[in-house]
């Protein structure tokens, strides 16, 4: 039997610049000048779980996004990893949501591409959280607007045999694992141990430009309701933001590796600690 | 009358500290809030009546049990409608959850439901002058922290990782537990998504957030055999082991002591740490930390900035002679 898969990406600054983010203090604005936009790094294990279940089983893979719209050089990207074909969900009015304002967009656009397709997908993938806003609530509440069965922080997933619709999964826990039964449909939150992505190829990125990349607006979605788009729609509402202060007047130790050691077991026994006991 | 709710988790049959955390912290919050608001805790699982009191003792006036052989363990098909379903029906004005596992993926899910917003991962709550919560998120590693509001829905929900507030004393009220009718899950359709297992790995050595001493290597480590140094300074010092990302991508240690954004929170009384750069998304986990000693042979390695203790040198000629410095002294 085939599957088919849509996965969930998220264009995000490169997670190696963050030390670079500052706040402008005039405007209270994040500034992220100069960071490299990504693909969220746990997105491409969904995207390499979705391309294996294709390869051994058939079926389509599908990348859906909600971004602003020069997100369509990041689905490219996606694209080139060997996806099928790509959606950018793409408008002003699905600005500044919050987690159950942006599933809710993806939940949308999820079924208008399942009715342009004409079946519905066995497995919604999304990565476990984002590098930035590292909320993981997605996935969840993405299950929730869907109806359909979802766990978090996947990190094993496996047929089980001679049922088609039957799975079982691995999920992480505090100092060990949950293991699941379920069948599709399925809405997954994968940690990056569910796959190593693979390379693009030159091969990859030539095959991506002639994929089908569809970006649909607010107009696309005539079935989702104002309430819950955007900003207006998001029931949570952003504060203040602020760099917090972390610095700490260090002291530097010098002198002999001996030396300094001592002086460490002196700062050791200072604060309490058994040392030699 | 306001309500603020804790979800207590079970685990093992046994409720997780960062319920006892999460109430201490409500009731500070109930506090500001004033007129008389309430702590109230749910719970949810098997044989959980004696668990139930424990959070009485921590002052939860009422105690919404769901107790059944089938909730034993955690699945979104059964805890997730009881939950929602609760709430609808008793109107809390704030509902918290453990940022664990298992919160992580129910919190969200239960706000789902009932259409409302909830913050991950708070660093501190608190109540502004309108009576309502303030969520501190950490974003970009750590980097920005920004203030989360939920000014229009109820309950405003949150998460807070373990580790992140204090279990206080205990504030005792009388038990007073409402047992949920199972008529509640019975009638879920659970056909699509059992749970089979929770498998766990024993713990080694203390738990990391309850430990004094923390010991952590990062990638300049470099092998394993210094690795094993790390381990055997923090058992000499009786303390736990800690690690960042790379140490965990080059096999010497496992996530389950990553400290960082995506890994726990701590703050023990002294953090010693070998061979860590400083990304923010691991200064974000441990920077409430005592005392703070790092050695990194970087001079400006971004971990000397949050560091009380600066040592600019290689792992190798300081490591071992601090272990050997610290080992116990045979008692005979």
């Amino acid at each position: 039997m085939a599957y088919n898969v849509v996965v969930c990406v998220k264009p995000v600054p490169d997670p190696k610049h963050y030390d670079k983010v500052t706040i402008d203090p005039v405007k209270k604005t994040i500034t992220r000048a100069g960071i490299p936009t990504l693909v969220n790094p746990v997105d491409k294990s969904a995207i390499e779980l979705a391309l294996q279940l294709r390869e051994y089983y058939g079926g389509g893979v599908a990348v859906v996004s909600m971004a602003p719209p020069n997100a369509d050089e990041i689905l490219r990207e996606v694209l080139a990893m060997g996806a099928d074909e790509a959606y950018l969900l793409s408008d002003r009015a699905f600005g500044g949501a919050d987690t159950l304002a942006t599933s809710y967009t993806l939940y949308h656009g999820i079924k208008k591409i399942e009715a342009a397709k004409g079946y519905a997908f066995d497995f919604v993938l999304c990565g476990s959280e984002s590098a930035d806003g590292a909320t993981a609530q997605v996935s969840s509440q993405l299950g929730e607007w869907l109806g359909y069965p979802h766990l978090w922080n996947v990190y094993e997933l496996e047929k089980t045999p001679g049922k088609d619709e039957a799975f079982s999964m691995k999920t992480k826990m505090e100092n060990g694992y949950m293991e699941w039964a379920g069948r599709t449909p399925l809405v997954l939150g994968v940690a990056r141990e569910i796959r190593k992505p693979r390379f693009i190829s030159v091969m990859g990125i030539m095959k991506a430009k002639s994929k089908p990349l569809t970006v649909w607006g607010r107009g696309d979605l005539p079935a989702a309701e104002d309430t819950y788009l955007g900003l207006k729609g998001s029931p949570t509402q952003p504060g203040e933001i602020f760099s917090p202060d972390l610095k700490r007047s260090g002291e530097l130790f010098t002198g002999t590796p001996e030396e300094i050691v001592g002086r460490v077991v002196t700062v050791l026994r200072a604060n309490g600690v058994v040392v030699g006991g | 009358m306001s309500k603020i709710w804790v979800h207590a988790e079970v685990v093992d049959d046994k409720i997780v500290n960062v319920a006892f955390e999460l109430l201490s912290k409500a009731h500070d919050l109930a506090e500001a809030m004033g007129g008389g608001t309430e702590v109230e805790a749910t719970l949810v699982g098997s044989g959980l009546e004696k668990e139930a009191a424990r959070l009485a003792e921590w002052g939860a006036k009422t105690i919404y049990l769901a107790d059944d052989p089938d909730l034993r363990m955690y699945s979104p098909l059964t805890f997730v409608p009881i939950l929602a379903e609760l709430a609808a029906k008793h109107q809390p004005d704030i509902y918290l959850f453990g940022a664990t596992a298992t919160g992580s993926a129910l919190g969200p899910a239960v706000a789902a439901r009932l259409k409302t917003g909830t913050a991950a991962h708070c660093v501190d709550l608190r109540i502004n002058e309108e009576k309502k919560l303030v969520s501190l998120v950490p974003s970009f590693g750590g980097k920005v922290i920004g203030e989360i509001l939920c000014p229009g829905k109820n309950p405003q929900m949150a998460s807070v990782k373990p580790g992140i507030f204090t279990k206080k004393d205990p504030i005792p009220v009388p038990v007073q537990i409402e047992k949920l009718d199972s008529s509640m899950w019975k009638k879920l359709d659970t056909q699509g998504l059992k749970p089979v297992n929770v498998v766990r790995r024993p713990p080694q050595g203390l738990p990391l957030n309850e430990a004094d001493v923390v010991v952590c290597g990062g990638f300049g480590i470099g092998t394993k055999e210094n690795w094993q140094l790390v381990e055997k300074l923090a058992q000499y010092l009786g303390g736990a082991t800690a690690c960042t990302r790379p140490a965990v991508d080059e096999g010497w240690s496992g996530e389950y002591c990553m400290v960082g954004t995506s890994g726990q929170s701590i703050r023990p009384k002294v953090y010693i740490g070998f061979g860590i750069s400083g990304a923010t998304h691991h200064i974000c986990g441990m920077n409430e930390s005592g005392v703070v000693i790092n050695v990194n042979r970087d001079a400006e390695a971004p971990i000397f900035e949050v560091s009380d203790v600066r040592i600019v040198s290689d792992v190798n000629s300081i490591l071992p002679l601090l272990v050997e410095a610290v080992k116990p002294k045979a008692s005979w």
